[in-house]
């Protein structure tokens, strides 16, 4: 039986905690009697009878018909999947997309479906390679279809390949990709990996345009998203889920289905990392120490290269289909049943140890922008009810935040670090005097529908994830950092844990309370 | 360059093998001749007339005892050969790529996989060295190979290479005895995995034959699920009748495992697992997605091929062959580039 979360109160006998850095990794020793450590519930056990659990789900849909009752001869089906940002790290083969996809085409096959697409919905993300494709629906699945154009990827830059559907009653545009929308039906296949995922947010978000997504990704509608980890207090989802009713009433039928993954996120030689530091074995000992002795004295590149070669062990906990609200419903009861963790009360200083991988730098770089955006965009917001730090409270992030850009995958972040963020980091500002100009440059825009780069508006998305942390916090200091680099992004650069903590007493006191979120595996903090 | 004609006579080496012969001759005759001098027991004994010599049981073939390869000396020794020449050879030979192991992750993943019985189609000897590399852990390293008793096991050497190398258990083919298949039954109770061939023997011109139930049989009784599987290319490589392998490449495709269900005899299992070896075929030589199309219209291509004899056969034979990328290549002829009068 996996065990829930906890929560553990650091005392003189706590031995040192393992913070992330990057590729790399560190021990901490936290302030005995006022600083408590955060640890995520155990992996759920999987469904033994994965194929088995995909089917029933297909044949017994929530709110709607069995898929084979909706499939017919002569009909256009299309098959829209969540891109490379999920899950992370990505998963051991065969991914879940594969075989929810091939579930979904043997009753495509049975039903005598010919007219089929297979979308990967990417919205305003780069393009996959071939390799992450084949990764994600299998080689049978792409060998069928990429051949014949038939796999392909959505592109948020396409006139004529998008369908204008109308606006909200809050005026937001709400245009989707052409193919999903004149489909007979469109079938999603969602990987849930945080609350935040699936629902409306997959078709809304995922096949939609620019025009359409700045209605909700912008500093307004972050700020008031409290967290996004709560579809019911996000101004985000209630965004997405008033372009599903408008995407309804313009005859768009989605047939959703969702599955969710179990938190064991690291293979056996990396299992420590997972672990509660009292329970590590010499073996984990070793391993630690070996690691970081290894990747101290390792370059940059290699040890990237080795962390994103790393394949999660995740396993499919649940699977659901139908009516896409009804089917989110139930999605995010499995998740918070993997991931939530109860928590008494705020804190004044947050740490957060930042990992090698966010969403948006899978096998790429962790730039200093989507570092800002994985501390204050996601792990902050890992909290239900109130964040995990009281208001005015400070962020200590250990992260060594080099000035590295990819320059395939992140070519306007790179303008965005030296001209934006030269300029202003509050998040409002940036959004009137800079976005338009980055959204629509045509260079941007050719690299982002030709080339893996991701759209030109992309860097402002991460930095307006933070907003809602940036406004709440009184100071955010990154730990191990590069100094010149931390300042551009308006923090606080501090050496060691210690000058941290020395550093953050001028905003909460000498003796303030420390959490520290110890994450991956991912967690959301059920804070009353 | 040029040899001198004052330089030192140096033996060649017809030289030198006629020396060495004259030494093997000196030695050995001697030894031949008091031998034949004195007769038996230094010679085979002389038959009294009138007297029949009882027949030895029959240590060979289908008789050939291979319970020493699979204690832990033999399992070791294999894996190193399995590992070392055995998948050396069968790369060079027939370049094997795999697919569809995803399938059988589930199983794999599990603490204590159990059991399972791999069911490939069949044209050449090949095949069994090509499975014994591409079945994937944790099944590889427990396997047995039902190999023909007359072919694998009628010399003592080959038996002994085909047991220790292949794991291999002779089945003879014309009549699956008892004895054999309660030996298969007890060794898959015990845990190992089977490749057994349903087709019961190699095809005799390059298309399948019809399934026959041994395999399902075996499934039904043991619980084992089965695993249908195709193989490409080995058939023109080394097929039936070919005295030497010619190098090519082959595809080898595993399907999702099969279980009898409760109301299905042994017949319609296997009928079952014949039409999932034929549409990996397909899969094998178009892709899924068409194969699956298809298989739901009931119109994958037969492996048996069709019903027609003779030049016609073969004729379709070739087509089909030309359809995928595995078997025989041979190097395209050199074009000349056209420059013109």
């Amino acid at each position: 039986m996996p065990r829930p979360g906890f929560v553990l109160d650091v005392d003189r006998s706590t031995p040192p905690i393992l913070f992330w850095r990057g590729e790399n990794f560190s021990l901490e020793k936290l302030p005995a009697g006022r600083s408590r450590v955060i640890y995520a519930p155990e992996p759920l056990p999987a469904i033994d009878d994965v194929d088995g659990a995909i089917r029933n789900a297909l044949l017994n849909p929530v709110d709607q018909d069995p898929l084979p009752a909706q499939l017919f001869a002569g009909m256009k089906l299309t098959i829209a999947f969540d891109d490379v940002s999920l899950p992370l790290p990505k998963m051991q083969r065969p991914d879940i997309r594969q075989r929810v996809i091939e579930a979904v085409l043997d009753l495509a096959a049975e039903a005598g479906v010919d007219d089929v697409h297979i979308i990967s919905a990417l919205a305003l993300h780069r393009r996959m390679t071939e390799a992450e494709l084949r990764h994600a629906v299998g080689d049978r699945v792409y060998d069928a279809f990429a051949p014949r154009g038939l796999l392909y990827q959505h592109d948020a830059e396409d006139p004529e390949n998008l369908a204008y559907l109308g606006t909200t009653p809050h005026g937001e545009d709400v245009e989707i990709n052409k193919r999903a929308a004149e489909s007979d039906l469109l079938v999603y296949v969602n990987i849930n990996l945080v609350a935040m995922d699936g629902g409306w947010k997959s078709t809304a978000t995922g096949l939609a345009s620019y025009k359409s997504l700045r209605h909700h990704h912008n500093p307004d509608t972050m700020i008031h998203s409290r967290s996004f980890m709560d579809q019911h207090r996000s101004e985000l989802h209630k965004s997405n889920w008033r372009m599903g009713k408008v995407l309804l009433d313009s005859g768009v039928k989605v047939f959703q289905i969702e599955t969710t993954l179990n938190t064991d996120t690291f293979p056996s030689p990396f299992g420590f990392l997972a672990k509660r530091e009292w329970e590590w074995k010499p073996s984990d000992r070793m391993t630690y120490i070996g690691t970081t002795k290894a990747l101290n004295r390792t370059p940059n590149r290699i040890a990237r290269n080795i962390f994103h070669s790393i394949e999660a062990p995740h396993q499919m906990t649940s699977v659901q289909a139908g009516e896409v609200e009804a089917v989110h419903r139930i999605t995010t009861e499995h998740v918070y049943k993997q991931q939530l963790v109860e928590v008494k009360g705020q804190t004044d200083i947050l740490t957060l140890g930042i990992p090698y991988i966010s969403p948006y730098n899978v096998h790429s770089i962790m730039n200093p922008i989507l570092v800002m955006c994985m501390g204050l965009g996601y792990y902050f917001n890992m909290y239900r009810g109130m964040p995990l730090v009281r208001e005015g409270g400070v962020i200590i992030m250990t992260h060594p935040t080099r000035p590295e850009f990819h320059p395939v995958h992140h070519p306007s972040y790179i303008d965005f670090f030296e001209q934006v963020l030269a300029d202003t980091t509050d998040p409002h500002v940036m959004s009137q005097k800079w976005e338009k100009q980055y959204a629509e440059d045509e260079w941007y825009r050719h690299l982002y529908r030709t080339t893996y780069a991701y759209h030109g508006v992309h860097p402002f998305y991460m930095w307006y994830w933070g907003s809602h942390a940036l406004k709440h916090c009184g100071r955010i200091i990154v730990v191990g950092g590069d100094p010149k680099t931390v300042r551009r992004l308006g923090f606080v650069p501090a050496s060691t844990m210690d000058d941290a903590l020395e550093i953050a007493s001028d905003v909460v006191g000498r003796t303030p309370t420390i959490t520290h979120l110890h994450a991956p595996p991912l967690m959301v903090a059920d804070v009353s | 360059m040029a040899r001198r004609d004052d330089a030192p006579w140096k033996p060649s080496n017809l030289a030198k093998a006629a020396k060495f012969g004259d030494l093997v001759e000196r030695i050995t005759h001697p030894v031949a001749r008091r031998a034949y001098k004195r007769g038996f027991p230094y010679l085979p004994p002389t038959v009294p007339m009138g007297v029949e010599v009882p027949e030895d049981a029959p240590t060979l073939g289908a008789d050939y005892d291979t319970e020493w390869a699979r204690g832990s000396v033999a399992s070791v020794v294999r894996r190193g050969l399995v590992e070392g020449p055995v998948r050396l050879a069968v790369k060079g030979i027939a370049s094997p790529t795999v697919y569809g192991t995803d399938r059988l992750s589930d199983l794999a993943r599990l603490h204590d996989a159990p059991p399972l019985i791999f069911a490939p189609n069949h044209h050449s000897h090949l095949d069994t060295a090509l499975m014994a590399v591409a079945v994937p852990e944790p099944w590889r390293s427990k396997l047995v190979v039902a190999a023909a008793a007359d072919y694998f096991f009628d010399k003592r050497w080959k038996a002994t290479m085909a047991a220790l190398a292949l794991n291999a258990i002779p089945i003879d083919r014309e009549v699956t005895g008892r004895k054999s298949s309660d030996m298969i039954r007890e060794l898959i109770e015990d845990g190992w995995s089977l490749v057994i061939y349903p087709e019961g023997g190699r095809s005799p011109d390059g298309w399948g034959q019809d399934f026959k139930g041994g395999a399902a049989y075996l499934s039904s009784r043991t619980g084992a699920p089965v695993v249908p599987v195709f193989i490409d290319g080995t058939g023109s490589i080394y097929g039936k009748g070919m005295k030497r392998p010619k190098r090519g490449t082959t595809k080898v495709v595993f399907g999702h495992p099969l279980r009898a269900d409760e109301s299905e005899n042994t017949r319609r299992f296997s009928a079952r697992i014949e039409r999932a070896v034929t549409m990996l075929g397909d899969e094998s030589l178009t892709d899924y997605w068409s194969s699956r199309q298809r298989a739901a219209r009931q119109e994958n291509p037969k492996l048996t091929g069709p019903e027609y004899t003779g030049w016609r056969r073969q004729w379709a034979l070739s087509e089909r062959r030309s359809m995928g990328d595995a078997g025989v290549r041979r190097r395209q002829k050199r074009r000349w580039p056209n420059l013109g009068d």
